[in-house]
């Protein structure tokens, strides 16, 4: 099962690498990884997806807890939560099939942000489902590159986790 | 003004810091510099960097405080990694400050230059590396913190050159404030009352005892619960100590080669109380068959051990004393003759393992004869092999403090420097060094240090000429097919006592034990005591790797 996790960490040189190395040591695999400073200069803010078993997360979150820079773990997975990831897809694209793949862009609200002779730049934000489904309907014409930021997540409500 | 050195220095000072093991080179001169200005802290210069953490930790380890190392960069650093690693698998608590190049060199491959906070970024319980001179009386003090409280552990301090030679204006934090790091001691009064209801109900109890209790101080709160509860007491490698030997209630140590009364009582009981203690495979064997009848209490400071390796009923994350003390006031007293009884009968199977000929030197005479001289009270520190085995099952060791053993990485070469700093901690205590001629030549070149410190360490070693532990393991699982452990080219051990002004017997027959211990022990000086057993010998009872803690070999066809 895939896991969210919502991890505080302060804003330091090396506390990617030891996040990472506390992963790849003990065997884990990080889905995807997306850190960003938060509204605190000093606090970063990593939405970390995860796949494994609860137990599997359980010993992740502890593991993570123990890492002095580490200040706070979520596991958001079963909460409310807006879950966001920006991609950006290079299509083969010749003269004449531009407008049909303009139409995709326009039924996912995304972007197109470039375009050339043969292939076109689509920039697509949502969550899962949603880029899983335009890079469907996109591969039909040749996907040639992807580049995505990872996922970044944030809890509806009022509350805020750096409280 | 101080400089960066001189902060360094006045922060070990302040942490109480009286000695200091390390080796001198370029990127850490000027430390060395304050140090020698300062007076106020011995500085020990080992004979390389591993021995300078080894003995570090045995000064942590019997002293209870941080043990403090120093290195150079480069070679310096990375002579340490076994060290901190070796310390960060048994809980230690270690302060190691290592010189950097200087800081716009830091990147640039320079000469020395290694990236030590990376390398040990998994050895440690933390690392810093020193990017601004103000920060030098906070990082220490934090590193101190850090490495002494909770789960103990190492913490290294990777320090530029330029900036060890800076001014540093910064004071001395009178708190340390890490908003990460809030190690949770108090025991969780719902989940002890849980506890304490499954013991008092329990009909088969047993007591799992790790390093922790040794670490948290709570010797004495385990005597009491396990008399209260009448619940025999077993203990891990690094438990050793955390229960009177010779107290009736003991079983002996756990696992692969630990004694069948403790293993076997672990399969039988119904309820495990298992305190400080990572259940390592060593312990556990085949997880899936392990202690499957009981329900599992696990006390530990550390959240990330409870249900790590074996999912847990009842976990309490928490400071050992505390939360025993908690427990001591629900616990209800209790008799239990016909557990007590089914347990004993398992004490003699330990004896009749060791097959050993009755007229050959070995080990468990030797050290059986030990104790009855040291009643329990020397410290002992071991290397790595069968004689660490050995010295588990029959160095009865009565008080903490006092077995030092590299437990979790089993760190050949760790028992010599590790005596030199139990030495240094104890100074009036018999500090005995249990070690196999494979480990002592790992790290043999620390008898210089002991010759310059003038300790009167005793060195007992048991020479089979062998890696008598991996021959062992040729020997059951490998068809006795032996490569690659004769020890060919050992040196005369007499010589090399003599070579460092040591005391030197040896023992070559069995009669010959009592009186040359006798003397061994009361002279005085350094001694090295050679035993010379056969490499045949071998530690037994053995669980085979991976199996169940009953599948167990007692002996081998001769
Ligand atoms: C640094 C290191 N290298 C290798 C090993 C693997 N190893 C474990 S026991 C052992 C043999 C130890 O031989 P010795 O010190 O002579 O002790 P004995 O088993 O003969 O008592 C070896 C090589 C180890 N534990 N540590």
């Amino acid at each position: 099962m895939r896991h969210v996790l919502s991890v505080l960490v302060e804003n330091r040189a090396g506390v990617l690498a030891r996040v990472a190395g506390m992963f790849s040591r003990r065997g884990y695999n990080i889905e995807s990884l997306a850190v960003g400073t938060t509204d605190k200069k000093d606090i970063s803010r990593m939405t970390i997806v995860v796949e494994g078993d609860d137990r599997v997360v359980e010993q992740v979150i502890k593991q993570l807890h123990k890492l002095i820079e580490v200040l706070k773990v979520s596991n958001i997975t079963n909460e409310e939560y807006v879950g966001r990831e920006l991609v950006l897809f290079k299509v083969m694209a010749d003269p004449t099939q531009r407008a049909e793949i303009m139409q995709i862009v326009d039924i996912f609200r995304a972007h197109i942000v470039d375009l050339n002779k043969k292939t076109l730049m689509v920039e697509a934000t949502g969550d899962d489902k949603k880029l899983r489904a335009i890079e469907e309907a996109l591969s039909p014409f040749g996907i040639i590159e992807v580049v995505r930021t990872g996922k970044i997540a944030m809890v509806r409500g009022q509350k805020s986790h750096l409280e | 003004m101080i400089n960066g050195a001189e902060a360094v220095v006045r922060g070990l000072i302040h942490q109480g810091v009286r000695v200091i093991y390390g080796y001198p080179g370029a990127a850490n001169m000027a430390i060395y510099e304050a140090l020698r200005r300062s007076r106020e802290i011995e500085h020990v210069l080992t004979r390389s960097e591993q021995g300078a953490a080894h003995a570090a930790s045995g000064y942590a380890r019997v002293s209870g405080e941080p043990g403090v190392c120093l290195t150079t960069s480069g070679p310096g650093a990375t002579n340490l990694v076994t060290g901190l690693a070796t310390a960060y698998m048994d809980s230690v608590p270690l302060v190691a400050i290592t010189g950097q190049v200087a800081t716009e060199m830091v990147g640039t491959d320079s000469f020395q230059e290694v990236d030590i906070t990376g390398i040990t970024k998994p050895v440690t319980k933390h690392n810093y590396l020193v990017n601004r001179v103000e920060d030098i009386p906070r990082i220490l003090a934090e590193a101190f913190h850090i490495a002494g409280t909770g789960r103990p552990g190492p913490v290294l301090i990777d320090i530029p050159k330029d900036i060890a030679a800076q001014n540093c204006a910064a004071k001395i934090p009178e708190v340390v404030d890490l908003p990460g790091y809030k190690p949770n001691y108090k025991g969780h009064p719902a989940q002890i009352r849980t506890a304490c209801k499954l013991l008092n109900e329990a009909e088969r109890p047993l007591i799992y005892a790790g390093g922790g209790i040794i670490h948290s101080g709570a010797v004495a709160e385990l005597l009491k619960i396990a008399e209260l509860l009448e619940a025999p007491v077993a203990v891990t490698l690094m438990g050793k100590g955390a229960f009177p030997e010779d107290h009736p209630l003991f079983l002996g140590m756990l696992g692969v080669h630990g004694a069948p009364a403790a293993n076997k009582a672990l399969l039988a009981s119904d309820v495990i109380l298992c305190i400080g203690a990572r259940l390592d495979d060593r312990v556990t064997g085949r997880t899936d068959k392990f202690a499957t009848q009981a329900k599992m209490i696990h006390i530990d400071i550390d959240p990330a051990e409870i249900s790590k390796n074996i999912r847990v009923q009842v976990p309490i994350v928490g400071d050992a004393a505390g939360v025993m003390r908690d427990m001591l006031l629900r616990l209800q007293p209790a008799k239990r003759k016909d557990w007590l009884a089914m347990v004993a009968g398992w004490l003699p199977l330990q004896e009749q393992a060791y097959a050993a000929k009755a007229d050959e030197l070995n080990a468990q005479t030797v050290l059986t004869k030990l104790n009855s001289f040291t009643k329990g009270q020397a410290i002992i520190t071991t290397d790595v092999g069968q004689h660490q085995m050995w010295a588990a099952q029959f160095c009865k060791v009565n008080r903490p403090q006092a077995f030092i053993s590299s437990g979790g990485l089993g760190t050949m070469g760790y028992g010599l420097p590790a005596a030199l700093g139990a030495q240094m901690a104890a100074p009036n205590d018999l500090v005995i060094c249990v070690t196999g001629d494979g480990s002592l030549q790992m790290s043999m070149n620390e008898f210089a240090t002991i010759k310059a410190l003038g300790l009167p360490i005793k060195v007992l070693l048991f020479n089979n000429g062998v890696l008598g532990m991996v021959r062992q393991h040729q020997a059951v699982f490998f068809k006795e097919k032996y490569f690659s452990v004769d020890l060919v080219g050992n040196p005369d051990f007499k010589k090399i006592a003599e070579a460092y002004d040591m005391a030197y017997y040896l023992i070559a027959k069995i009669d010959q034990v009592d009186l040359v211990l006798q003397e061994a022990l009361a002279n005085g000086r350094a001694t090295l005591v050679d035993c010379a057993i056969p490499k045949e010998q071998m530690v037994y009872p053995m669980v085979r790797p991976g199996s169940s803690l009953d599948d167990v070999i007692i002996a081998m066809k001769k």
